[in-house]
């Protein structure tokens, strides 16, 4: 078993989520499952292969030279004045669960 | 008026030509949604204010003797994972169960700006991680062909709306298959552009290298006419790319004879449905005898797609989905004593099994110690699947597959084996993975009556050629041709 209830603590903790002790339970058991399918993917010998972390990675450069998939992306210019305001304080706020009119209010952050 | 096959010309037309008003035709569209909704659940919020504000500018246009735009009067829905100002958008989620955007997401402003009318809000899997639409945390959607049935996800509300003809067209999003399966299980048009073709600003972000906004639509054309609505540069997304944007319906009619069409037989093989295949196989010779030149080839790196794009997604997702913490806006967990929580309440409480799941999985996966064996491999998975299409594209002009291996599937049916689900995206997630586009049309139905969905391929930005073979395939199966 590659994921124990352990590693779900661990990672619950990293993710910020508390899970209960059934969801523990069925965490384990569907990401093992999950896993297991995943380990076919080190039947293919990837050592000499570049890492795609984005379509651009790969259609970025201009290629318009040999015919196909070019994917120009947009270079945003430097813009130092007329900027885009951002959202007005009220409207920023109008979503908050807890605010006092200035701030995002939260409960303590350091509990003593 | 009939709104039973009623495409955006149509619909237009008969507003321009004044035989109804678009107030009219946007009440009638709320008509059909209360009468046959509450036994779909395509909708989750609907807009009839903005509705029918929209519409009445549309009347004055006509009123006035102007001509409308290309999108002037038609009803659309919009997935609710698209952000609407003023309008609650949801993302099918608990944990912005009361969140009103502050602004549009540029697709829906560039709908509305051609004209048309937004209805309301179509229900989806939560964050949009689903194949049956069973996770919306809200109500699940039914096939309007099949009520026991899904009808696919994640953007099934969207595709059943539009199958049902609660809207024209709709707005879906597509990540790893979520705007051609649920087409495909409905039997209508689901077109996922190239990566970067349509801003996805506003868009409730999944996974940001996979995610992309797309048409759900009856015919061909209709996507054609959204696309060209949709497509460009925007500003305010950095991975829109800034190329011009060709006019996709007049490409529709150029000639598909001598274009060369591959058929992979990787996704023919096991676990495929005998009357999907025959179906497929039917759509294929049609496409042949239709001029187009049939050329085998073979994507060798298919199979391991799935495991793939599970890890990239979910990791993706996990990063993502970090910024829902109960502080800005959305749900927050009550009587929390500290920061710390505060969040992991207001997480648990607000997120559904499986989103808890994938946020688990892609965590574990970006995780110290496992980033090189599951990350890392993905990624270099990935550059070798989008190497399959690369090499593919060097011989074809487009490929052919079924969208999914089987018809829709029960409600419940794979509800409790996440890794059956998954499967369920087999033949839809390599596109999303190499960013190329990709349409399903419908091509037949099983002997129970559900919809066959056919997809294709094609090179990236050119959905051209992806539309063209689309429409002449329609064409020639049109029960009038």
């Amino acid at each position: 078993m590659k994921v124990t209830a352990k590693d779900v603590s661990y990672v619950a903790d990293l993710a910020n989520l508390e899970l209960s002790d059934e969801e523990r339970q069925r965490m384990v058991r569907d990401l093992n499952s999950i896993l297991d399918y995943v380990d076919l993917l080190n039947e293919l010998d990837t050592s000499s292969v570049q890492a795609m972390a984005q379509v651009s990675d790969r259609y970025g450069v201009d290629r318009s030279d040999q015919r196909s998939d070019r994917f120009a992306y947009a270079i945003r210019e430097d813009i130092k004045e007329g900027l885009r305001k951002s959202l007005p304080h009220d409207v920023a706020l109008q979503n908050a669960p807890e605010s006092d009119g200035t701030f995002f209010k939260v409960p303590k952050v350091i509990d003593r | 008026m009939n709104l039973n096959s009623l495409t955006i010309d149509a619909a237009r037309s008969a507003v321009q030509d004044r035989k109804v008003t678009a107030t009219t035709l946007a009440e009638e569209f709320y008509t059909e949604i209360q009468k046959d909704d509450p036994r779909i659940g395509a909708y989750l919020i609907l807009s009839k204010d903005r509705a029918l504000e929209q519409a009445g500018r549309m009347d004055q246009l006509v009123s006035r003797g102007e001509k409308l735009p290309p999108l002037g009067g038609v009803p659309i829905g919009i997935k609710d994972v698209l952000t609407t100002r003023g309008v609650r958008t949801t993302a099918g989620s608990k944990i912005l169960g009361n969140y009103i955007p502050p602004c549009d997401c540029t697709a829906v402003s560039r709908l509305e700006a051609a004209g048309a009318v937004f209805l309301g809000k179509t229900n989806c899997d939560e964050f949009a991680m689903g194949s049956s639409n069973e996770n919306s945390a809200w109500h699940p959607v039914r096939n309007p062909r099949d009520p026991s049935r899904v009808p696919g996800g994640s953007s099934g509300g969207s595709a059943a709306a539009v199958a049902a003809d609660m809207a024209v067209v709709a707005l879906g999003s597509d990540t790893g298959g979520s705007i051609r399966q649920p087409a495909s299980f409905c039997g209508v048009v689901g077109l996922m552009p190239t990566y970067g073709r349509v801003s996805r600003y506003g868009l409730v972000a999944f996974a940001s290298s996979l995610d992309h906004i797309g048409p759900i639509t009856k015919t061909v054309k209709d996507a054609a006419i959204v696309l060209r609505t949709i497509a460009g540069h925007d500003s305010m997304d950095s991975t829109s790319a800034d190329l011009p944007v060709p006019d996709y319906v007049a490409e529709l009619e150029k000639p598909v004879q001598g274009l060369k069409i591959g058929v992979a037989k990787e996704y023919l093989g096991e676990g495929l449905d005998r009357e999907v295949r025959y179906a497929v196989e039917a759509a294929i010779q049609k496409l042949e005898s239709l001029g187009c030149k049939i050329v085998e080839i073979s994507l060798p790196h298919t199979k391991y797609a799935i495991p793939t794009y599970y890890i990239v997604a979910t990791a993706e997702a996990s990063s993502n989905l970090a910024r829902f913490d109960g502080v800005r806006y959305g749900y927050r967990a009550r009587d929390a004593r500290t920061l710390s929580e505060m969040y992991r309440r207001t997480r648990d409480e607000g997120f559904g099994a499986e989103v808890k799941r994938r946020i688990m999985l892609g965590t574990y996966a970006l995780s110290a110690g496992y980033y090189d064996a599951y990350y890392l491999k993905a990624q270099k998975v990935r550059t070798l699947i989008a190497r399959d299409f690369e090499e593919a594209f060097s011989k074809v002009d487009a490929i052919v597959t079924p969208t999914c291996p089987t018809a829709a599937f029960k409600l419940g049916e794979k509800a409790e084996n996440p890794l059956a689900m998954y499967l369920a995206d087999i033949y839809t997630v390599t596109a999303d993975l190499a960013g190329i586009p990709g349409i399903s049309i419908p091509c037949g139905q099983t002997r129970e009556n559900l919809p066959i969905g056919l997809q294709i391929l094609g090179r990236h930005f050119d959905e051209a050629t992806v539309l063209r073979v689309a429409h002449a395939y329609e064409q020639a199966v049109a029960p009038s041709a």
